[in-house]
């Protein structure tokens, strides 16, 4: 009887145990599946709000480049053409297509459906040609945000729902596009314009320029730096006090928050140095720092592993110890070390903080010339059009999210790549 | 551009000598190969080294005290009006002059000293330049001269050559230590400036934080309150929401995936998993303000509770989101360097492995664990980009996770964007927490490192 009811219970206990087991086996399934349902709920929804950034609606209008209202003076003078009044032949323009605006109120608001920017491109085209002046044209303008909101269906229709269009401006909008002049068309201007308060022209190119010089200051330091304190680290310090120290320092400046190096930068580059404030210069002096130690530890890891008999055999057929380094191990490390210094430029790249330091968060209309010119940052463009309030710039700040998003990615399947081509294993 | 000229001039000098030297030490070769010490390419670079370097320290050596050199000479230029303004309107005047001088557009100026002094200061920057650009080349020419004129077939070219990139790899490595110094210098020097005029107690003790000095001495509420425990207490709120947040899903996926997971499953959910540890912070921020904050009111009001769309508890779960692979892969790495041998003594004792897992792998795991820990905390209080989009920046003295916060690095940013008078304790104030800041980060920093560290050569 006894033994019985003791193998019931432990019958009874072994379930229960069994039943942790499963249960244990589930919590880390389920933090998993948290984790990554995170991911996706993140990635979703930027891209939900962002694809449709990546066009423009635009209206296909017939100008009348006329003589009179362009250059009165008609001696097709750079000057004068570049400063004509072509917002006028844009309104004329649509006026002739809607005759019925004719007073004030109503014109004005028919001028407020086109984009504030389109006589920008009428004069592009007629500066590279001017001999069109006296003809028609027929061309693809912007409209305006508020007009591209609508047409993309992120807005209502009804005013009470937050529509800001009378029945008057929606009657005009539904006619262009019954006609077939009123499209959405390929958004150039997010890639080839600077920053803009008009969303409909506000674009990335001055960033991505800003970010690309940023990283070419960056690489062009952290890169032989790093590897050249590698080198040292690995291949000729013996292991002292000084070493010692060394390394500590490296592994700590790898956890410091990024924005202390702002504030070096801040400090050293800018008030110190006196080098030019919000350029890429400077960006890239601290983009440096704090790519650094990822490079170097990431470089150690990769001298590390290359066999030593290696080296013993340069050593033995006569090599010096700097040309055991330059034509045997490094070459080897090669590999590794190129993917350390990649995924530490793909951490330079979505670096903010420190940049919003160094004063990199101007509103900058133009694209930068050169490094010393004043620029931000795609992730800084990001953390500005954020902070946007209008609906079209959410829409903008994800496209630029997307647009970044694959810049890294690019970066590390390039890594990922490096890695398993060329990397050898003994 | 003018100074890539001189650059890229420079670096064609070289390369040419480089070439002339390596044939001059080829045709000593031929005439007695076995006298000559080093391979002929040492020459070479012997004699681009004395040709480039020299050069490159001047040009260096110059421009790090170029500006203060014309700005003492522009100051001593100006008219004795000018020069008894006080110290912080003479450095906005010479901060405007150099912005005209730069732009070279006087158009804007805001005054004819102004605009004298910058047309000065243009015609000194160019003469500087010329100057510097006349001695570096003539310093090239000399010593490439020079260099040539020492080969022989006894000079050590290797060894010299070794001896300069020896000392190159010297300097670069002690270039951390140099920017721990610049870290703790810059921060120090602000921040005593700060404390000269805020004591410290009142600065670490204080309980009301505003920054905001007047503009005129005799306005209301002129001097701001300096009290950081606000910023304390908020930093510590939000880290504390992240880690309940990324501590168990962090470790609970690390345990999955090192003791249970199959390879194949592994290799997959890995990357995938590590993928929100590369995602830009700035884009975690935007998706806190889109999404969950927003998410979190509208949840809050359909059960009665009154949440910020600005509230801790946003912030604090997107950052914990943000930190799960920090904790997830260190945690992963200890757990799979704890030995099988325990494991199978458990095994073989008649535990199931959660047993095993619970009662001897995390035990032995723990000081990497806890190491892992302390380095997810010092991330999540150094964050910057999160909390400056998605947190609050009035500071409220308060534990209640639904109430919006403000923390350290919210307030530097908000301090240093944007237009600073650097004498300000407003401006100050910034450094000070930056200070708090860095040691902070560095005690955890120390601490996890070391207990890292002493867990490694326990298993080793």
């Amino acid at each position: 009887m006894r033994s019985s009811a003791n193998a019931d219970r432990v019958a009874a206990r072994l379930r229960r145990r069994y039943a942790a087991e499963k249960r244990f086996r589930a919590y880390g399934v389920a933090a998993i599946i948290i984790a990554l349902g995170f991911l996706t709920v993140l990635l979703a929804s930027i891209i939900a709000d962002g694809y449709t950034a990546f066009v423009q609606t635009e209206v296909r209008l017939s100008l009348d480049l006329d003589p009179s209202v362009i250059d009165p003076s008609g001696k097709r003078d750079r000057a004068d053409l570049s400063s004509a009044d072509y917002a006028a032949v844009v309104h004329n323009a649509l006026l002739a297509r809607f005759p019925e605006a004719s007073d004030r109120a109503a014109r004005r608001r028919l001028f407020r459906l086109i984009s504030q920017g389109a006589d920008l491109e009428v004069r592009k085209l007629v500066l590279a040609d001017p001999s069109i002046i006296g003809s028609r044209r027929e061309m693809w303008l912007p409209m305006a945000a508020s007009v591209d909101q609508l047409i993309k269906g992120n807005m209502a229709r009804a005013p009470e729902k937050g529509g800001q269009f009378s029945e008057r401006e929606l009657a005009w909008i539904d006619a262009l596009q019954a006609d077939g002049s009123l499209k959405t068309r390929f958004n150039k201007w997010l890639f080839t314009g600077g920053d803009s308060r008009q969303p409909e022209l506000a674009g990335l190119w001055g960033a991505v320029v800003g970010s690309f010089y940023s990283l070419l200051v960056t690489l062009a330091l952290s890169f032989p730096l790093g590897v050249a304190t590698a080198v040292y680290l690995e291949e000729f310090a013996s292991r002292n006090r000084w070493t010692d120290l060394i390394e500590v320092n490296i592994n700590n400046l790898a956890a410091v928050p990024s924005i202390v190096f702002g504030l070096l930068g801040l400090e050293i580059f800018l008030n110190v140095f006196e080098l030019p404030r919000s350029s890429p210069l400077v960006g890239g002096l601290v983009l440096t720092l704090v790519s650094l130690p990822t490079i170097i530890i990431a470089a150690r890891v990769s001298l590390k592993a290359v066999p030593p008999w290696i080296r013993e055999a340069a050593l033995g057929l006569g090599a010096s110890r700097l040309q055991m380094v330059t034509h045997h191990v490094l070459p080897l490390a090669m590999p590794g070390i190129l993917t350390g210094t990649i995924i530490g430029m793909a951490r330079a790249i979505g670096e903010t903080a420190p940049l919003l330091m160094i004063g990199m968060v101007a509103f900058i209309v133009d694209v930068p010339a050169t490094p010393l010119d004043p620029a931000t940052a795609l992730p800084v463009q990001v953390y500005l059009w954020a902070a946007s309030p209008e609906r079209a710039f959410i829409e903008r700040t994800s496209a630029a999210i997307l647009v970044l998003l694959c810049f890294l990615a690019a970066m590390n399947a390039t890594a990922i790549y490096l890695r398993k081509h060329f990397e050898r294993r003994w | 551009m003018q100074f890539l000229t001189l650059v890229a001039v420079l670096a064609l000098m070289s390369a040419a000598v480089y070439r002339m030297g390596r044939g001059r030490a080829q045709a000593l070769a031929v005439t007695g190969v076995h006298r000559l010490h080093s391979l002929p390419s040492y020459y070479g670079y012997y004699v681009a080294l004395w040709c480039g370097l020299p050069a490159v320290l001047l040009i260096a050596g110059w421009l790090s005290c170029e500006p203060y050199i014309l700005r003492a000479l522009v100051v001593g230029a100006l008219p004795p009006e000018a020069k008894a303004l006080p110290a912080a309107r003479l450095s906005l005047l010479m901060n405007e002059v150099r912005q005209l001088a730069a732009s070279g557009d006087f158009r804007f100026s805001s005054s004819p000293i102004a605009t004298a002094a910058a047309e000065q200061y243009r015609v000194l920057r160019a003469n500087s330049f010329g100057a510097m650009a006349v001695i570096a080349l003539s310093l090239a020419i000399v010593g490439g001269f020079y260099g040539m004129r020492s080969i022989s077939p006894k000079l050590r070219a290797r060894n010299r050559v070794e001896a300069a990139v020896k000392v190159f790899l010297v300097a670069s490595s002690t270039l951390a230590i140099f920017t721990t110094i610049g870290i703790v210098l810059s921060l120090l020097f602000e921040s005593l400036l700060f404390f000269d005029k805020i004591p410290l107690t009142q600065f670490l003790f204080g309980l009301d934080w505003s920054p905001q000095t007047a503009m005129r001495a005799d306005q209301v509420g002129a001097s701001g309150s300096f009290g950081a425990v606000p910023l304390f207490t908020g930093t510590l709120l939000i880290s504390v929401i992240a880690m309940l947040v990324a501590v168990p899903i962090g470790l609970l996926s690390a345990i999955y995936m090192a003791e249970y997971a199959n390879p194949r499953f592994r290799s997959v959910a890995k990357p995938l998993l590590e993928m929100l540890a590369g995602i830009p912070t700035v884009v975690y921020g935007f998706f806190a303000v889109l999404a969950v904050a927003p998410f979190l009111r509208n949840l809050g009001q359909s059960i009665g509770i009154p949440i910020a769309s600005e509230s801790a508890l946003a912030t604090g779960l997107v950052m914990g989101v943000m930190i799960i692979p920090f904790i997830s892969s260190l945690s992963d790495d200890v757990i799979s360097a704890v030995p099988d041998s325990l494991r199978h003594g458990a095994y073989g004792l008649g535990a199931t492995r959660s047993e095993t897992i619970r009662q001897v792998v995390i035990p032995a795991a723990l000081p990497g664990i806890i190491g892992g820990i302390l380095l997810a905390v010092s991330r999540a209080i150094g964050e910057t980009m999160i909390v400056v989009m998605a947190a609050g920046l009035s500071a409220h003295l308060t534990a209640n996770p639904f109430a919006s916060v403000t923390t350290v690095t919210v307030q530097i940013v908000s301090l240093l964007v944007g237009d600073q008078e650097f004498d300000s304790p407003k401006t100050l104030s910034a450094f000070a927490l930056g200070l708090v800041l860095f040691l902070v980060t560095l005690a955890l920093n120390v601490v996890a490192l070391h207990v890292v560290r002493k867990y490694r050569e326990k298993y080793d």
